[in-house]
């Protein structure tokens, strides 16, 4: 007797759901998805490396009792008054409009408890943010939104932005939701626009032209801030050198994990090159320069944990910045809100419409009703609880690996699980001392 | 009157004799000699001095200008007044391009021609130009209002916000988004009264204006094509 066989549906490969989905969404709407964040594909990343504790060949520093320094010095290439900080986890560039005035004035908060420096973004400098970052770097944008030189003499330090991690080669947007009387107040612009910033730079192409830029802003601020110039990853190499020869003090480098206030979908997966892959090519071109710890590195996109801080600085980064953990850390996608998340055809750990300014946990909103809900008191104390986190777990491996200075973490402290990771970030793939892609000798 | 001659003296030490008049004011007039046509002359001032160039200027000449009267006796490099906040710049030949790019206030006076993307993002400042204009001039100007006697190249005001664009010559094109629009007599006072202080003998009547049709303004389906 023959029983009847359930049968298996077979999803496929290449028009799996999300595909179809997106087909669908697509002939419906007759445009592109937006939407904030980074990419969510699965790329080769630091959990692909493993740092390699002291046994016999190395010996350890004690867990408890050796110190292991985190101090960095950003910025002595040139300015007159470089940037000290405590911690070498920055916060990235996140623009008052993308997020609202109590979540900027909480990363102002949370990082001035921690040590280090937070970031304006596209739109202007805010009282709120200037009065609680000891440490604030003023970014100068292709939009020049805000942009003025009494703020440029309040900064603490000047990043001149040519393009981000999640959409190098795309100019800022922040729909008309979020473009509200203050936002647009700020940026010169009507009220309720799409604003659609540009993405070159208006007086300027071309790393000659940089040069001057440079020189303009130095004379401005009497050579007292330090310039860091901001690259989106897809040719770190060709793009660190450049910028390097234009006269950058600090080199910030993002990569495609890094998120975004609103971009094409489309834009946030397909474009850009993994942090992985990007930090081996900027730390090569400073070293050829002569330049690697001269010009420091500040690397973006992804950075989780405390073990990303270390094996990012392992590969030669001075220095990490946070967007995204920073805000969850704040509040976002917390599972609190999964109700009203819900309601909004989301969930928390999934929440990524930061676009459309309907955010319950009052981060990337400019709705004052959604806005009061975050505490900045309170949101800038996890905030700086999380960086302390950070910091702690990179401090134990570093100590694990001998070292008496994140700095002094290096490429040989790191292996790699996969061939794909190890070949990104040049280092051996585990157990082997084989680096795909390098000659052996 | 203090002079400070460039063939001797440096970029810096020009800026800095500038910016530290901020700090303590004791001299209002400066002529700067021998400029040779380097960049980055007279940036951030910030107190209402009177400086005078005596030649050509090269990029960013009175970046970021606030309250001083620059005037530039020959031409001047990319970014001219570049951010100005207030004040006034006048150069008595003609400018590179993106002349004004993103200023916020003031007047930028330019007496000869202007390069590609004149007035560029500008977003508040005047700027009258006594001869033409390049090509994408006023790429998606803001706010303030665009002035010129002579003609305009391709592209003029592309994805204009709300600058106020008059033009006496020919426009080559008009941008995405920008198109032309009556001049109502607030349109004739404020032009007359634009030229007046620009020290330009021109009838308002015989320019056109240009403004913004705001339709790019939010995303809709059957713009794409618009870009």
């Amino acid at each position: 007797m023959s029983e009847k066989i359930t049968p298996v549906l077979r999803e496929s490969a290449t028009f799996d759901r999300l595909s179809i989905q997106e087909i669908q969404r697509a002939a419906e709407t007759g445009i592109y998805d937006i939407r904030g964040g980074g990419t969510k594909r699965k790329l080769p990343h630091f959990d692909d490396l493993l740092l390699l504790g002291a046994s016999m060949s190395r010996y350890p520093l004690e867990g408890y009792r050796e110190k292991c320094g985190t101090d960095v010095v950003l910025g002595n290439r040139f300015a007159k008054k470089p940037i000290h900080l405590k911690i070498p986890v920055t916060i990235a560039g996140m623009s008052f409009g993308a997020l609202s005035a109590q979540a900027k004035e909480a990363l102002g908060r949370g990082a001035t408890i921690a040590g280090t420096s937070t970031t304006t973004g596209d739109g202007g400098m805010t009282p709120e943010e200037r009065g609680q970052s000891q440490h604030l770097v003023y970014q100068y944008l292709p939009s020049r939104y805000g942009m003025n030189p009494d703020d440029l003499r309040k900064a603490d330090a000047i990043e001149i932005v040519l393009g981000q991690g999640a959409k190098p080669g795309g100019g800022g947007m922040l729909l008309g939701m979020k473009v509200t009387e203050r936002v647009a107040g700020m940026r010169t612009l009507p009220i309720g626009v799409d604003q659609r910033s540009a993405c070159r730079h208006p007086d300027w192409t071309g790393p000659d032209d940089l040069a001057i830029k440079i020189a303009e802003i130095r004379e401005i601020t009497d050579w007292e801030k330090p310039i860091y110039v901001k690259i989106g990853a897809s040719r770190p190499y060709y793009d660190v050198k450049l910028a390097v020869k234009a006269g950058a003090d600090v080199i910030v480098l993002d990569g495609m994990q890094g998120g975004t206030a609103a971009t094409q979908e489309v834009f946030i997966e397909h474009v850009g090159i993994p942090i992985l892959s990007a930090i081996p090519q900027a730390v090569q071109a400073l070293q050829e320069m002569d330049m690697h710890r001269k010009v420091q590195l500040i690397v973006s996109g992804g950075i989780r944990t405390g073990a990303d801080v270390a094996k990012a600085m392992a590969m030669g980064a001075d220095a990490v910045a946070i967007g995204t953990a920073a805000l969850i850390a704040l509040g976002d996608n917390h599972p609190r809100l999964d109700e009203e998340l819900k309601k909004i055809d989301s969930a928390a750990g999934y929440y990524d419409d930061w676009q459309n300014g309907k955010d319950p946990a009052g981060i990337t909103t400019q709705d004052p009703e959604l806005s009061k809900r975050l505490d900045p008191v309170a949101a800038g104390r996890r905030l700086a609880n999380y960086l302390r986190v950070l910091v702690l777990e990179a401090q134990t491996m570093a100590r694990a690996c001998g070292k008496s200075h994140l700095h002094n973490l290096d490429p040989e402290d790191l292996v790699a699980l996969t061939v794909e990771a190890a070949a990104m970030a040049r280092v051996p793939l585990a157990g082997t001392n084989w680096v795909p892609g390098q000659l052996q000798y | 009157m203090k002079t400070i001659d460039l063939s001797s003296a440096t970029v810096r030490d020009l800026n800095q004799a500038l910016h530290d008049q901020t700090k303590t004011l004791t001299e209002r007039e400066w002529v700067v000699s021998n400029p040779g046509g380097k960049h980055n002359l007279a940036v951030g001032l910030n107190e209402a001095l009177s400086v005078e160039i005596d030649g050509h200027a090269g990029y960013y000449c009175a970046g970021m200008n606030q309250k001083a009267s620059v005037t530039i006796h020959g031409n001047v490099g990319v970014g001219v007044a570049e951010n100005m906040m207030s004040g006034m710049v006048r150069i008595k030949g003609s400018a590179s391009q993106a002349a004004g790019a993103t200023a916020h206030g003031g007047l930028l006076v330019i007496e000869g021609d202007a390069g590609a993307r004149c007035g560029i993002s500008m977003k508040g400042v005047d700027i009258v130009v006594g001869g033409s204009i390049g090509h994408m001039s006023c790429f998606m100007g803001q706010a303030g209002r665009l002035v010129v006697c002579g003609d305009a190249g391709d592209a003029l005001g592309d994805s204009l916000y709300e600058t106020r664009i008059y033009v006496k010559g020919t426009v080559k094109s008009l941008g995405s988004d920008c198109m032309e629009k009556d001049m109502r007599p607030e349109h004739l006072e404020e032009l007359a009264e634009l030229l007046n202080r620009a020290g330009f003998d021109e009838d308002p009547a015989s320019f056109k204006r240009y403004g913004s049709a705001r339709q790019l303004y939010n995303f809709k389906v059957d713009n794409a094509s618009a870009y």
